[in-house]
């Protein structure tokens, strides 16, 4: 019996070894191992043996029908992986041939550039806020304290409506709209569209847009203005910008300064972008005028604020090296893809 | 506003600072440099050299040989062609390895300038260069004794010897700035007023010009009178005569410094009314007294349609918001604008009138736009002026006349000046300055600006007085500024705001929008902008009837032409212009989107503000077809949490789309939207050819509607069974009326339809199209019975049967 055994099992391990594809293994399963296998067969003659050897051999029985299974696994295993080694020889592809990418729309530069903007000043704690662009004059100038017949009235030359409605000259009348809830404290920022009468060419449009800070509460100082704006041309240029403030006048805040960022091209050494001096300028900004504030319904002695407002065009003009703004709104595909 | 630094050091004699580091250092004090220009940019090695010796050419006609001593043992020899040299002049000679501002033809100066080389003119050894004024970077408008033609000759007064620095006699080390002063600071557009910002900047000693006072009236009322009617306009009027005029050049200095500032040299007198312009800030005029009918001045407006010629010889017509200046029969000048041609000085003038006035600025500025005549003088009025300028302005051009030797003073001054404006006091409020500005600027040095700027304080009342020339210092805060500007923005501490924290957020409107954005970017549209006014013939283009409400737009009443004249009422206009751009420009394929406002006002005129709303429009042509733009709309729906919530209704009726290519986007009734094909006339309207697809939708509402709130119902436990249908109908039908069936009678089991399959063809025969739609069914809590899925596609059967629809196989 013993010596029966050890001759099928040698036959199906050299029957094993020598099968060349899977269909072949599993004919040797079903000769060795099925119901009409010849290891079955052997099984089937125990009732030949004596009862007390039965286990014994039972046991031998198993052992080589045990023997038989783990070779045809592992010869199953080896087969399989010859098969998917051969297979994937013939599956060799051309990987330096183009990618296949569906058809993709690109954000406007400028839309961009506000994001980038809004994601820094949301993090600030700002809230994002909207105004009309058809506007009133009392909040585009009277508020701003802009009374009638001031210069700037002219210089920003106003597309009018009526006399008392008007295409807002600036996003500033959104501050007085905001003041005027008398909700405090104030960090809002607000962006939009703006209208001056200029006429079309490389660097004006009469129509652009403006992002506009503020923040009013007690004990607002100049320096909270300088350490905001400062925070802000880290996050927005890089962590190496350095900002200057310069004296200058707006009728609605005092004191009052333009901003120049440190050139992002050259880094502040000098270069056409920068026309050479190193620095670029980029935004106004100022305390909010006392009179601003009273005629908004604040209290000027018990708040102060700051205001900025930035030229949103500019920016992207700057950031992306664009040279002429009309192409901005002319919507040309190959422009808007390189964004 | 320019200034030479020479004139400023005029009146700060220890301002003597590189330029370079000046216009920084004035900048950073508040007056914003915008450019500078070095006078002696290019000029190098030039000296006054004597001509010892000239020998004709050997070779050429034209050119001379001269010897000339350059202040050294040894005379260097220069070949020229100048016509107009002899021995003995002094002449501004450039060495060798030296350079020139420009050519001798006066023509634009080379970036960089010429170089000067010793070579051989027609084999003569030539070891310079004699100037011509032009090639100095000059003119003969600043230099007059300067020759036509041939280089520049010092004057035999000029006190020059060889060998000096021929630039420095000539005043050309010198530079011009030029500042972009800001309207509330009137008194820099002078330069009395820049030389006190300079002085102040660095702390020095200021020097304005010392002038004699003169005693009001007194002999000067028997030369002439003057009267104000319109004393709103004309707050002062300061007027005083000079008589025995000597008409003759000015000097140099003076000629030099109305030159640096661009003006011509005319004559003494007109030259000392400019200079004083200058130097003060304050327009002067001067009158031919004889020419004054009666001797007397009134000033008045003007009549409606009144004519009047000025000193240029044109003739302008007036209007009562005008003010002249009249004697005692007629106009002869235009207040604060322009003198008459009528009273115009000559150089035959005898006795003479000069007027310094203040006007005021706003009516200035409106008259001289509508006459269409801006001068400097309008220009600096217009800023609205110190009244208190006026009379130490004529007193300086008296004293100017007097020191010119012109002509004789006549003793006193008309001044007409019924309601003075005195300085006023300001409190010195030292701790709420640093407080605004959160710095720690000590209260001594706070004083010693002020007095820097002529504020004088009064410590017994703590009280500023301010002079009235700082027209811009009013408050505390503008105190503050002052502060803040001398003591240098750069030295501002940088702090964060402290206080009670808030939250950053965007609205929900806002984050519905950057869905939006993201939606049609991952379908391939690009962003656009377009402008919000537009021609009112772009109702036209699109086709919209004469009766439209949409052509109740807003009317821009000054707009700048009239494709910018009104606002939009409708969003396609930009769009399409755009997809016709890329058309033109031969891009293959085009997608865009923009979201932006319509206008929609509720009356109009405008009584009140117009309805602003949020339109997103997609625009596209290439690729792709209606379904691929209403594929990026039931995205963006589906995004929104609006899935299968909109019905697309084929008669909306929009004029400017194809009539069976369109849809109007509905929800309960509601329009949120359009989407369509583009009416080929539109197409052709807008010069593009082929298929354009456009959608519009109404943001707000779409906002309204949609919501980011998702709820989990649990994966189906028990197996769906699905029914397929498959119909032909009638071409008319629109699977839109099957789908509302299969959903009205399919009821809470219907988990989901699905079409499969359209197909029109010979097959089905003409006029017809076979459907296809696969239905599932499903319960959350058993197993379906086959019976009731099968009443339920009975009762979908039935009604599409009544629609005219046949059931196939």
């Amino acid at each position: 019996m013993k010596e029966k055994l050890q001759a099928i099992k040698e036959e199906a391990i050299a029957k094993i070894e020598a099968a060349k594809d899977l269909d072949a293994l599993n004919e040797i399963k079903v000769n060795m191992l099925g119901k009409k296998g010849e290891l079955t067969q052997v099984l089937k003659g125990m009732k030949d043996v004596a009862p007390e050897d039965r286990p014994k051999v039972g046991q031998m029985v198993n052992d080589t029908r045990f023997a038989i299974e783990e070779k045809l696994e592992a010869v199953k295993k080896d087969i399989a992986k010859k098969l998917r080694e051969e297979k994937m020889k013939k599956e060799v592809i051309d990987v330096t041939l183009p990618g296949t990418m569906h058809m993709k729309g690109h954000r406007h530069p400028n839309q961009i550039a506000l994001e980038e903007l809004e994601r820094v000043f949301i993090g600030m704690g700002y809230e994002i806020v909207e105004g009309p662009e058809v506007e009133y004059d009392h909040y585009n100038f009277e508020l701003l304290n802009i009374p009638a017949n001031h210069p700037a009235k002219d210089e920003q030359d106003t597309f009018y409506i009526t006399k008392d409605i008007l295409l807002r000259t600036q996003t500033s009348p959104v501050q007085a709209r905001v003041m005027e809830t008398g909700r405090m404290p104030i960090r809002i920022l607000a962006p939009g569209r703006v209208f001056r009468s200029d006429e079309v060419d490389a660097t004006h449009s009469p129509s652009f847009h403006q992002v506009e800070g503020l923040v009013v509460d007690k004990n607002i100082t100049f320096a909270d203005l300088k350490g905001t704006l400062e925070q802000f041309a880290h996050e927005f240029f890089g962590p190496e910008t350095k900002i200057k403030l310069r004296p200058h006048h707006f009728p609605f805040t005092e004191p009052s300064a333009e901003v120049d960022v440190s050139c992002f091209k050259c880094g502040g050494k000098g270069c056409r972008m920068c026309k050479g001096s190193g620095w670029i300028e980029i935004l106004g900004c100022g305390m909010v005028h006392p009179k601003v504030l009273k005629d908004c319904g604040i209290d000027p002695e018990e708040y102060s604020g700051f205001a900025f407002g930035i030229g949103l065009e500019r920016v992207a003009l700057l950031k992306y090296e664009i040279d002429d703004m009309r192409l901005l709104y002319e919507n040309d595909m190959r422009f808007l893809k390189q964004f | 506003m320019n200034t030479p630094i020479s004139w400023l050091k005029a009146y700060v004699p220890d301002l003597n600072v590189p330029v370079e580091q000046f216009v920084d250092d004035i900048t950073l004090s508040g007056s914003h440099v915008e450019s500078y220009e070095k006078k002696d940019k290019n000029l190098e090695k030039i000296v006054v050299g004597k001509i010892e010796k000239i020998e004709r050419h050997p070779d050429a006609d034209k050119l001379i040989v001269c010897q000339v001593n350059i202040g050294e043992e040894a005379p260097i020899q220069i070949v020229t062609g100048a016509p107009n040299v002899k021995e003995g002049d002094l002449v501004p000679t450039v060495l060798d390895g030296g350079k020139v501002a420009g050519g001798h033809d006066g023509g634009p100066l080379p970036e960089n300038g010429i170089k000067i080389k010793k070579g051989k003119l027609r084999g003569v050894e030539s070891f310079g260069m004699m100037c011509a004024i032009e090639e100095l970077g000059s003119s003969r408008d600043l230099y007059p004794e300067a020759p036509e033609d041939g280089v520049y000759v010092f004057p035999a007064d000029s006190g020059v010897k060889p060998g000096d620095d021929a630039i420095e006699a000539l005043g050309l080390h010198d530079a011009v700035v030029e500042y972009e002063i800001t309207s509330n600071r009137v008194d820099c557009f002078s330069m009395i007023g820049m030389a006190r910002e300079a002085a102040a900047t660095y702390g020095l000693p200021f020097h304005p010009p010392v002038v004699p006072d003169t005693v009001k009236g007194g002999d000067v009322l028997n030369y002439a009178s003057v009267e104000v009617e319109a004393t709103d306009l004309c707050p002062r009027y300061c007027a005083r005569v000079v008589k025995n005029l000597k008409i003759g050049p000015s000097p140099k200095w003076m000629r030099e410094r109305l030159a640096a500032q661009g003006i011509r040299s005319i004559n003494n007198l007109v030259d000392i009314t400019n200079y004083v312009m200058e130097e003060y800030g304050q327009p002067m005029h001067a009158f031919d007294l004889d020419t004054v009918a009666g001797h007397k001045i009134v000033v008045k407006r003007a009549k409606d349609g009144d004519k009047f010629v000025t000193l240029d010889g044109q003739e302008r017509t007036l209007d009562s918001g005008v003010l002249m200046i009249c004697d005692g029969e007629k106009e002869i000048g235009i207040a604060g604008i322009m003198g008459g041609e009528n009273s115009m000085v000559t150089d035959s003038i005898s006795t003479l009138l000069f007027e310094a006035a203040c006007f005021d600025g706003t009516n200035i500025r409106l008259a001289s736009k509508r006459i269409g005549l801006r001068t400097d003088a309008s220009s600096k009025f217009e800023k609205g002026l110190d009244p208190n300028l006026a009379l130490e302005a004529i007193n300086r051009a008296c004293q100017l006349v007097e020191e010119l030797g012109c002509g004789e003073v006549v003793e006193g001054v008309i001044d007409i000046y019924p309601n003075p404006v005195e300085p006023w006091q300001l409190p010195f409020e030292p701790e709420k300055m640093n407080r605004l500005l959160g710095m720690n600027v000590p209260e001594d040095l706070m004083l010693e600006y002020f007095s820097r700027l002529g504020l004088t304080y009064e410590k017994e009342s703590n009280q500023l007085t301010i002079p009235t020339y700082r027209q811009d210092l009013h408050c505390m805060a503008d105190l503050a500024e002052e502060v803040a500007r001398l003591y240098g923005y750069d030295k501002l501490p940088s702090t964060l705001p402290c206080g009670e924290a808030t939250v950053g957020k965007k609205s929900f409107e806002m984050l519905v929008e950057d869905i939006v954005r993201d939606v049609c970017e991952n379908n391939g549209f690009s962003g656009g902008m377009t402008y919000s006014f537009e021609s009112p013939k772009v109702y036209d283009k699109l086709l919209i009837p004469e009766d439209s409400e949409l052509r109740k737009a807003i009317v821009i009443a000054n707009p700048l032409g009239e494709d910018f004249s009104i606002m939009r009422t409708i969003s396609l206009n930009g769009m399409i212009t755009s997809l016709a751009t890329n058309y033109n420009r031969r891009n293959k394929d085009a997608r865009l989107y923009e979201i932006g406002n319509i206008y929609l006002p509720k009356a109009l005129p405008l009584t009140e503000l117009p309805e602003e709303r949020k339109m997103l429009t997609l625009g596209m042509y290439g690729e792709g077809d209606f379904f691929t733009m209403k594929g990026v709309v039931e995205e963006l729906f589906q995004k929104l949490g609006l899935y299968q919530a909109f019905t697309y209704n084929p008669k909306g009726g929009y004029p400017f789309l194809h009539p069976g290519r369109q849809a109007a986007i509905e929800k309960d009734g509601k329009v949120i939207g359009y989407i369509g094909q583009l009416h080929p006339e539109v197409v052709e309207n807008y010069d593009m050819k082929g298929e354009a697809y456009i959608a519009v939708i109404d943001l707000p509402m779409l906002a309204s509607m949609a919501s980011f709130d998702r709820k989990y119902e649990g994966i189906a436990k028990f197996p769906a069974s699905t029914r397929d249908l498959s119909m032909v109908m009638d071409k008319s039908i629109f699977v839109g009326q099957i789908e509302a069936i299969i959903k009205k009678h399919g009821g809470k089991l219907l988990e989901s339809y699905n079409l499969f399959d359209v197909y029109e063809g010979e097959q089905v025969g003409a006029g017809k199209k076979s459907v296809a739609y696969s239905m599932t069914f499903r319960a959350k809590d058993r197993n379906l019975e086959a019976n009731e899925v099968n009443a339920i596609t009975d009762k979908i059967v039935e009604a599409l049967k009544k629609l005219g629809v046949e059931l196939r196989g």
